[in-house]
């Protein structure tokens, strides 16, 4: 959005990173944006343990005898593999990354509101990864992420309780993490930001800190009742002592499925500024974009039980949920339809953002597309529990979430680090990544109809095709993760000095030095515009 | 079947319904997927950036679009949820005269019994063309019984039963897996479907040694608890009547009335206090912890065999 | 704006934290910040009564024989105390409106008798419990015919009132920081709302409790026993 600024930006030589120096000046630091740096440092080192788990994973289902590891290993790794991934990686990697860098920036402000409560919710994060780093070592959890009942609270005598501990704490860091968000939006907008005037990615934040509040909440009540049924042997979900299984699994997915829009929805939010910055337009149907962001995170609340189809629930109860899912159709198709809509008559520049927001859209709408069969009554009760359900939400947490991560990474990284990345490496990656993706995870779509189901160690024989294909994605798949992070760390030192603005996009953000200062503006922008104007011709109606 | 199957076997009278209803939504799929890369590749490549100062035109969006892909995807959506709630409903209640065998999971095995007494592990022998229905529970954590073949799964809940259906089309051998985690070995809790010849069902049947069948097993369990003190076949006792019980409407002391299926049998075996039928005092002793899944099993057997009927029990 | 900021950070320099352009937008923040947090409470105490809920309709009758074992004269003892203490909060609140330190400081401390009463009762009720052996775990003992549902019942009645107490331990900490901070004079008329925004949190841990009271005491006293 273009602004009027009382006097230009002044180029200053001190920024956030080098205003300071030491260790003590990162682990204390009340800078949003150092803190953001802490959480991209911690967020990586749990994405290499959770990848680490995913190879074990792939490895031993190349062949069908489960012959690599014995099968109470494999059971730990692909649990270490999901709450990993999805605790400590997926739930803060665009929020508590981008999104805390950005929001503060974007919206014009100095600061999140509660810096005290933002650098502390980066170490709730990190004593949260320390039990389950210890329940890790200490001989891993066995239990599946989802931490189903009876299994979780009496059967498993595996390190449940650290396990639990853990997450429950790391419940409260994504809790600070929105309430801080949802604050600064309200209160610290510049002058003249008016809610339509927010960029997407702040209105994505939004609706993501939303759930955040409200959902995790449910989810640390269920573990807690979790650890102290099995703390105490007090009946709560064992069937035994007069209690519900099924209850854990309403209240578990009553934050867990909203959970997986706050690791879809902030990449939604990354798509937004990349596609019209890099096609010089403004977003297509503004409103409709922003609007269902929103939708998504109130639908999400209500489709809970499509994950019990089969649980014995009522079919009534089923079909309410059946339809539910399907109203969820309509705003994701909003926004990848005004996505591509975006494009149309733009000026599009093939950069490595781009690419990842292009690889985003498709990837997304394969993902989205195959939720309609998991959605569906008479489909699921085959496909649930099946590869079909492994299938397809990697294509939206890998292939949406990481995808729009990935491609926020780069867009912003020369603000970041003020460097700019070698971009020729860059767009290869982009495309090895979408190669090695596809080839990982389509074959298991297939293998899910067939009828394999999840967790499985080993497989009857006529899977094997499918599952070495898979295996083999997975390698490439692997290859483009690790180029990024050595260009990438290569580049903080080596990279070319980005200037200010290297994509000429609109924002806040791109109107101050690369990196920022530390105060981010000198003084308190004034918005007079819309966001996403590149020019100021008169819109144009289709 | 090619060497490369997209699809397991259909061997069920719904796996054919439900395959047509998968295909329609691969179709829904692929078009809307080809629709979105067409777009984005023919958008790419037709607007590149020709001129670094190139500033496009905006575009500010347009209403009649916007309701068009909202609309349009909607319609779409419904009319699958409708198709496959009515696929699904149709099949949801297996018919009146269906076969009954009985599930107990256990880490890591599926235990079943056929109402003849007949007992397998990790098999289940069933005649073509017969409806069969199962009535599942599980000694431990919950498991999920999954039949890809016949498209049917259903979770098996410790604690309470869950049944599920189906009517096997074609003879032949079939995956049944364990789909719902359960533990260290869950991938090794799988075992075989045998779909038979009625003939040879009935061989397979006699050949087997024969033991009592589960009702009298039931039966035998009943009077070696000493039910049959207050549950008199005649008149009532100090309990109800069992004759008939099954699948009628019990009026409790409460004034609520609820349908005396397997679950409530269940219940009112193990937690006699928990729901009493109107007119009766607490008396009966609780066999919770006393009884095995499967005994428990034999005795709603012999109970069910007692005949069915409609009735209100009125109590004494 | 930034004019106002300058003048703003002349006059409280110690207050204005350097994100804010004004203290009224400090406090705006804050009082947001409590509200969305409540929020979340809301939702974690959600749960429980859900499940609470949930259980209590399967199993009535035990729910209700457990409650009667509980002490409704120390629950509504209680419910007084907290309603009392919610009055001397709220007469905080308005002392440091008006700016005058030494009833602040009076009633900040009320507050925290209150809030300790409360605590000591509850103990006192905890350890009841445990000498008649109702606390869940291997040794519960509960005489009648619902003795696993009035175990359940036990559960809920010590996870709700644990969390509710768990709380209140915080709520006391917060107070005896902030009576320390009045009687140092860190709160004046013009920043009297940090007050304000504990006090929001001191009223929700009571609302919680007097939903708690009825739904744990008072289930059992319905007349039909």
């Amino acid at each position: 959005m273009s602004t009027v600024l009382t006097a230009p930006p002044v180029e200053t030589k001190t920024n956030y990173l080098n205003e300071s120096y030491g260790i003590k000046s990162w682990l204390l630091t009340k800078d949003h944006k150092r803190i953001a740096l802490l959480y991209l440092a911690a967020i990586t080192f749990f994405f290499a343990v959770g990848g680490f788990f995913a190879v074990l994973i792939r490895l031993e289902l190349i062949t069908p005898a489960g012959d690599l590891m014995q099968p109470e290993t494999y059971n730990k790794a692909f649990t270490m593999h999901g709450v990993m991934m999805i605790f400590f990686f997926l739930i803060p990697a665009v929020p508590a990354v981008l999104g805390n860098f950005l929001v503060p920036m974007m919206i014009g402000a100095r600061d999140l509101a509660f810096p005290r409560i933002n650098l502390l919710s980066w170490y709730i994060y990190m004593v949260g990864g320390v039990f389950t780093l210890y329940a890790m070592v200490a001989g891993g959890v066995d239990t599946g992420w989802t931490f189903y009942t009876p299994y979780s609270s009496t059967y498993s005598n595996t390190q449940v309780m650290a396990t639990a501990i853990g997450i429950f704490i790391l419940g409260f860091s994504s809790i600070l993490t929105g309430l801080n968000f949802i604050v600064t939006i309200h209160k610290m907008r510049a002058p003249g930001l008016t809610w339509f005037r927010l960029p997407l990615f702040i209105w994505a934040h939004y609706a993501t800190s939303v759930i955040q509040i409200l959902g995790t909440p449910v989810v640390a009540i269920a573990i807690v009742l979790v650890g102290l049924e099995r703390a105490f042997r007090i009946g709560i979900f064992d069937p035994k002592l007069g209690g519900d299984p099924i209850l854990f699994q309403h209240l578990f997915w009553f934050y867990s499925h909203p959970a997986v829009y706050i690791m879809i929805l902030p990449s939604m939010g990354v798509i937004s500024e990349l596609v019209t910055c890099f096609s010089r337009k403004k977003i297509f149907g503004y409103g409709f974009v922003a609007m269902s962001s929103v939708a998504i995170a109130v639908l999400g609340f209500l489709v809970w039980g499509h994950h019990m189809f089969v649980s014995g629930q009522s079919v009534y109860a089923g079909m309410v949920f059946s339809i539910l899912s399907y109203l969820v159709a309509i705003p994701s198709a909003i926004k990848v339809f005004n996505w591509t809509a975006t494009l149309y008559r733009g000026s599009i520049s093939y950069q490595t953002p781009l690419l990842y927001a292009l690889g985003f859209i498709g990837l997304f709408t394969i993902g989205g597309l195959t939720g309609l069969f998991l959605a569906n009554l008479a489909v699921d009760v085959h496909l649930h529990d099946t590869y079909f359900v492994v299938g397809h939400f990697h294509y939206i947490m890998v292939g949406g979430a990481i995808m729009g991560y990935l491609g926020g990474l780069h867009f912003w990284w020369p603000k970041i680090t003020g460097r700019l990345y070698p971009e020729g490496w860059a767009r290869l990656s982009a495309l090895v990544l979408f190669v090695g993706f596809n080839l990982t995870f389509f074959p298991q779509f297939i293998l899910g109809y067939l009828g394999m189901p999840r967790r499985y160690h080993a497989y009857p024989e006529e899977f094997q095709v499918l599952n070495v294909m898979s295996s083999a994605g997975a390698s490439i798949l692997a290859v483009g993760y690790i180029i990024p992070m050595i260009y990438l760390i290569w580049s903080m030192r080596y990279g070319k000095p980005a200037p200010a603005n290297p994509w000429g996009a609109t924002g806040l953000e791109w109107q101050i030095p690369s990196p920022p200062p530390s105060y981010n503006f000198e003084k308190t922008p004034v918005v007079t515009e819309e966001p996403y104007v590149y020019s100021h011709e008169e819109a144009q109606v289709v | 079947m090619t060497d490369f199957p997209l699809l397991p076997e259909q061997a069920s009278t719904i796996a054919q319904s439900v395959d047509t209803l998968y295909w329609v939504l691969v179709a829904i799929s692929v078009f809307f997927t080809v629709l979105i890369f067409a777009l984005i590749f023919v958008f790419a490549i037709r607007y590149r950036r020709r001129r670094p100062d190139e500033i496009p035109r905006p575009i500010l969006g347009s209403l009649r679009l916007e309701l068009f892909w909202s609309i349009t995807p909607g319609i779409i959506a419904i009319a699958v949820f409708a198709y496959g709630t009515v696929v699904y409903f149709r099949n949801s209640a297996p018919p009146a005269d269906a076969m009954e065998m009985f599930v107990v999971g256990k880490q890591w095995m599926w235990k079943i019994q056929h109402p003849e007494g007949h007992r397998e592990i990790n098999e289940l022998h069933v005649p073509v063309g017969r409806p069969v229905k199962l009535v599942m529970t599980t000694e431990d954590v919950i498991h999920s019984f999954y039949i890809p073949a016949f498209r049917v799964k259903m979770d098996v809940v410790p604690g309470r039963y869950t049944t599920m259906w189906f009517q096997p089309t074609k003879v032949g051998k079939y995956h049944l897996f364990c789909a719902e985690y359960c533990g260290t070995e869950h991938s090794r809790m799988k075992g075989w479907v045998y779909v038979m010849e009625p003939v040879d069902y009935e061989n397979w049947l006699s050949g087997k040694a024969t033991t009592e069948t589960m009702a009298a097993a039931g039966e035998r369990l009943f009077q070696k608890l000493g039910c049959q003190s207050c549950h008199r076949a005649d008149a009532p006792g100090r309990g109800p009547v069992l004759a008939g019980v099954f699948g009628s409407t019990v009026v409790l002391a409460t004034g609520e009335k609820v349908v005396a299926d397997e679950s409530y049998l269940r219940e009112s075996i193990l937690r006699p206090q928990a729901k009493i039928v109107a007119g009766y005092r607490t008396l009966m002793p609780t066999f919770e912890g006393q009884l095995t899944e499967e005994q428990l099993l034999q005795l709603i057997a012999y109970i069910k065999s007692l005949g069915t009927r409609e009735r209100i029990d009125t109590g004494p | 704006m930034s004019e106002h900021t300058a003048v703003a950070a002349v006059e409280h320099p110690a207050v204005l934290q350097h994100q804010f352009d004004d203290l009224e937008q400090q406090m705006d923040a804050s009082t947001l910040g409590m509200w969305v947090f409540l929020l979340t409470e809301i939702m974690f105490f959600g749960g429980l009564f859900a499940a609470y809920t949930v259980y209590r309709a399967a199993y009535p009758e035990g729910f209700a024989a457990g409650s009667l074992r509980l002490d409704l004269m120390l629950g509504g003892l209680n419910t007084v105390v907290l309603i009392a203490s919610s009055l001397t909060m709220a007469l905080a609140v308005r002392a440091a409106q008006l700016g005058k330190r030494q009833d602040l400081v009076a009633f900040l401390s009320a507050t925290l008798g209150l809030g300790l009463v409360f605590l000591v009762v509850k103990v006192f009720e905890y350890h009841h419990k445990y000498v008649e052996r109702l606390i869940p775990g291997p040794n519960f003992f509960f005489d009648g015919p619902h003795a696993a549902q009035a175990h359940m019942m036990f559960c809920f009645y010590f996870a709700m009132t644990g969390m509710h107490a768990l709380h209140m331990v915080v709520g006391v900490g917060l107070l005896t920081y902030f009576i320390a901070k009045a009687r140092s004079g860190r709160y004046t008329a013009q920043y009297y709302w940090p007050v304000e925004v504990m006090g929001l949190y001191w009223h929700f841990v009571d609302i919680v409790w007097i939903f708690l009271f009825p739904l744990l005491y008072l289930i059992g006293h319905r007349g039909v026993h």
